[in-house]
């Protein structure tokens, strides 16, 4: 594979001390990154994702492991890699008393833009992300999606490769929440490099192309969504069958398409396939042949829960 | 030079939060104001002094070092707040230096704190006060350290202390004898303090700059309180700096 790496972490390990008992946060993550991708790292809370976005942002120092970000080495040189990345955090980043333009225009200059070019930029970022309405009112007056977009125009006003995005969504309404998946994938599509954190399984599902699943400090899972419903869980069919399931049973055992099946004993039959919707005229087929009748069909797609669930024995709503 | 800039760029932003929320500073000289209508007046005769005018001399100098240690006492309450609203954090993601990141903070409590020295003076003037522009600059360049050394040690606390609950109650307990010790109020001399009280104020280095300033006020030039002041206050502030830029390093998460 010749794609580029926006991020290749080995081996991060974060310990933190409180009082007498040492935390181990991060135990030994390894992360690669595409170019050009949304990847998404997924885990409930407390499992290390911030720690590591922390880390990987030069904001935490490493206990231990080495990084590349966006081709720069993240222990010794770390005012060159925030050159060339974005971060936006989790709790908001706004002053108040300023106005998102102001807050703008500052942030392009810090990273050496000249004034002209700043303001140009702020312009440029308010209009990207529909700020116009409140750019120039004071951010202590912005509705929770104004604030959210305001701080990810802060994230990206020097054009980074590579931005980082701690829960973009977190505590958005559903209207804010489509509306900022739109953005993030129009950074995607524009050569952007997009890392969140999310413990929204259905966001990670919509929006990313790859994932990594943390928990409790350890990499448990990555792929692409798909890849990990259809390797970790695979699709259900259902069948109701009025009895007779046991017989049934026996019709699908050297079915190659099924890889498990059940027949929990309400009369019905759980087969765990591939993919349903290729199994499904092949299971109809067979239960014509053997003049079944069924007297119902559902399909069961997996979400990421239950890949969570079956790497880690919990539901990551829990 | 990128240092300079980046600072310039911190106090710049620091000024625009100043001029958005000005009440800070309106009361910060409100304050001394008062003391200036209001208790001044009685200063002529407690201090058998010759005139209004010198009792002024006497009295603003340390008022000034009063308003330079107590309002910059609250820098660290703006840092907790910006760490808090994440402001801090954006900051450090970015490629400007540390260093910038916190003297440029530190600046526009000394840019604030001159702007209410230049109001008190002015104050003073129909009173009778005066001060040549050659020493007015000294007296600024003293007082401008003392607001940076504490406004550094307020951040520091406010560091290390990440509440603003915490940190009034210990600077206060800080700062309050440290001003009392200074002679702000009325001069600490060998005529009217005990002799423990004398030896205290002296080893307390804002005495030398309350001695400094009333020297400068009075013109009287030869004073070795001067050079004193000038010397610690500048190799504190250097320490201190050296010190709490190492703290802000590692501690601002």
């Amino acid at each position: 594979m010749s794609a580029t790496a926006a991020v290749d972490a080995r081996g991060l390990r974060k310990t933190y001390r409180f009082r007498d008992t040492d935390v181990a946060a991060v135990q030994g993550v390894d992360l690669f990154v595409e170019s050009g991708q949304i990847f998404g790292f997924l885990g409930p809370n407390g499992a290390g994702k911030t720690t590591t976005l922390r880390m990987l942002t030069t904001l935490l120092p490493m206990d231990s492991g080495t990084a590349t970000i966006a081709g720069i080495d993240l222990a010794t040189r770390p005012a060159e890699v925030r050159r060339r990345i974005g971060y936006v955090a989790q709790g908001g980043s706004t002053w108040y008393e300023l106005t998102a333009r102001e807050e703008l225009v500052l942030q392009a200059r810090m990273y050496g833009c000249s004034r002209a070019d700043a303001v140009r930029r702020a312009a440029a970022v308010i209009e990207a992300f529909e700020l116009n309405d409140c750019a120039d009112r004071r951010c202590k007056t912005y509705s929770g999606g104004q604030r959210r977009r305001a701080d990810v125009a802060l994230g990206v006003i020097h054009d980074p490769g590579l931005l980082f995005l701690d829960e973009p969504t977190a505590g958005l309404d559903p209207q804010s929440r489509a509306h900022m998946w739109i953005e993030i994938r129009r950074l995607r599509d524009n050569g952007m490099t997009v890392f969140l954190t999310t413990h929204y399984l259905d966001e990670a599902d919509a929006l990313c192309d790859r994932i990594a699943i943390i928990d409790d400090g350890r990499i448990v899972a990555e792929g692409s969504p798909a890849e990990l419903k259809r390797e970790f869980a695979g699709d259900v069919v259902s069948i109701g069958l009025n009895g007779a399931s046991q017989a049934a049973a026996r019709l699908f055992e050297h079915q190659p398409y099924v890889r498990r099946l059940e027949a929990p004993g309400d009369g019905g039959l759980h087969l765990y396939v591939d993919a349903a919707q290729n199994a499904v005229p092949l299971i109809l087929r067979v239960l014509d042949r053997a003049g079944v009748l069924p007297e119902s069909v559902e399909l069961h797609r997996p979400s990421l829960d239950d890949v969570f669930l079956a790497k880690t024995g919990r539901s990551l709503r829990d | 030079m990128t240092m300079l800039r980046e600072t310039w760029l911190i106090v710049e932003r620091q000024l625009l939060l100043l001029r958005r929320s000005p009440a800070w500073m309106i009361t910060g000289v409100l304050q001394p104001a008062l003391y200036l209508v209001l208790f001044a007046p009685l200063l002529k005769t407690a201090l058998h002094a010759g005139s209004t005018g010198q009792a002024y001399e006497t009295f603003v100098p340390g008022l000034l070092v009063m308003l330079a240690l107590y309002s910059t006492l609250f820098a660290g309450f703006t840092l907790i707040g910006e760490q808090r609203a994440g402001v801090l954090e954006r900051h450090r993601v970015t490629p400007v230096s540390r260093q910038a990141l916190l003297l440029g903070r530190c600046l526009r409590e000394v840019i604030s704190l001159l702007f209410q020295a230049s109001v008190i003076v002015v104050f003073g003037l129909p009173f009778g006060l005066s001060v040549s522009i050659g020493d007015l600059l000294l007296v600024y360049l003293l007082l401008g350290l003392v607001a940076l050394l504490m406004s550094m040690l307020s951040y520091a606390a406010a560091l290390r202390l990440r509440s603003e609950d915490a940190l009034g109650p210990v600077l206060n307990t800080v700062t309050q004898p440290l001003l009392l010790l200074s002679g702000v109020l009325l001069p600490i001399t060998a005529a009217s303090a005990p002799a423990w009280l004398l030896d205290i104020s002296r080893v307390n280095p804002m005495t030398w700059t309350v001695d400094a300033v009333r020297a400068l006020f009075a013109g009287d030039h030869a004073d070795r309180s001067i050079w004193v002041a000038v010397v610690t206050t500048v190799v504190l502030t250097a320490v201190v700096q050296v010190w709490v830029g190492r703290l802000f390093v590692r501690s601002v998460r």
